[in-house]
């Protein structure tokens, strides 16, 4: 892949990221009680909702490709040589899918009434 | 002047006497510095050390200059490059007073201190003394194929480019680099990646891209397109700070993204 179409993903996935995140936001000051918003009932009601478990899965998603690129980033400029950066594409990418696949089994698990 | 007569007043040419008060004048009020010179020889010290001299110098002394008078009557051994004392060779970099200059073009006058410090430039690797190698810049700059790629050519037949002033205006500005590697030597990214394509050569690519009778734009920005090319610049806009001859590279980089990111054709 390169690395324009790489940084085209990281910029569009910070920008949407940010409108995720405002709906995430609006979503807490409009529905319930800002202050009980962290009990286990209200966030497991959360969960149940399909639209709000879709913000949350998008958030998930585009924040970790968004987040594991720039590690990824960071880390080839910390160091180079061909093993080091393939070591570091590969280890973010599986970093990445496995924080999807944990973060989206929650999200599955819950929105199911599975906890 | 009047041919054979008389200067007009306050135009008189001095006496012999007063030709020679005048010099004693001027060099009896000729102000000095303290240059600190940085030594270094990679292949007998570890650290490098700062010799200082006391260099006189008027208005119109330059850096280098100074450098050279101390070359000439102190010591010898100071490693310094330099060519044509008049900031287009591009050879005489290095950092004075913290701020990477062409050592030429630098007054010593216009930097207001008494003490001058040189060193060498950084990001690059120290030969000796002041004298760095440039090795890695001029490969990244034969990298993104620093001439007119174009089938037809002017040289054979007749055919003839046609540019009007807004084509020549497009990359005009990119073509007054010197290679004197200053750009280079203050991007924050060149110190931490060895093999980042640096803002000389990323510069250089849009010079070409954007000239209108070049064909290799495809072909460039694929060079510039991986992992430690274009995309690992930070913006800090060092680059164009320090450069000499007004190229702002920085924005070359931006203008170079747009084409990357399809929003500039």
């Amino acid at each position: 892949m390169r690395e324009s179409h790489i940084m085209k993903i990281h910029y569009l996935t910070a920008l949407i990221a940010v409108g995720f995140v405002i709906i995430h936001i609006m979503i807490r000051f409009t529905h319930g009680s800002f202050a009980n918003s962290l009990e286990f009932e209200s966030v497991i009601a959360n969960y149940k909702s399909i639209p709000y478990a879709i913000v949350l899965e998008a958030m998930l998603i585009l924040i970790s490709v968004h987040g594991f690129n720039g590690l990824r980033i960071i880390l080839l400029e910390l160091k180079q040589g061909n093993a080091y950066e393939n070591a570091v594409t590969y280890g973010c990418l599986t970093a990445m899918i496995a924080l999807i696949a944990y973060g989206s089994r929650t999200i599955i698990m819950a929105s199911m009434g599975m906890v | 002047m009047t041919k054979g007569g008389a200067l007009p007043k306050g135009f008189e040419r001095p006496s012999d006497s007063s030709s020679q008060e005048k010099y004693e004048e001027v060099k009896s009020s000729s102000k000095t510095i303290t240059l600190r010179i940085s030594k270094f020889n990679p292949e007998k010290d570890n650290t490098s050390t700062f010799l200082e001299f006391t260099v006189p110098y008027q208005r119109w002394t330059t850096v280098l200059d100074a450098i050279l008078e101390v070359k000439s009557h102190h010591d010898h051994s100071i490693g310094v490059r330099y060519s044509c004392r008049q900031a287009t060779c591009g050879s005489c970099g290095m950092i004075i007073n913290g701020k990477p200059k062409l050592a030429c073009f630098t007054k010593i006058s216009e930097l207001d201190s008494d003490v001058v410090t040189v060193e060498p430039m950084n990001n690059f690797p120290i030969i000796r003394d002041l004298t760095v190698g440039f090795e890695r810049m001029f490969t990244t700059h034969k990298r993104i194929k620093p001439y007119i790629i174009n089938e037809e050519s002017e040289t054979v037949g007749t055919k003839e480019f046609l540019q009007s002033p807004e084509d020549v205006e497009k990359y005009i500005q990119f073509s007054s680099c010197i290679k004197c590697g200053l750009c280079n030597s203050v991007c924050p990214t060149m110190a931490t990646d060895s093999t980042f394509i640096g803002p000389q050569a990323l510069a250089q690519a849009y010079r070409y891209i954007a000239d209108n009778r070049d064909k290799g734009k495809d072909e460039r920005l694929r060079i510039i397109d991986e992992p430690h090319g274009i995309w690992r610049c930070h913006f800090a806009g060092s680059c164009s700070q320090v450069c000499p001859k007004g190229v702002d590279p920085a924005m070359g980089i931006q203008l170079l993204r747009g084409y990357l990111l399809g929003y500039r054709k």
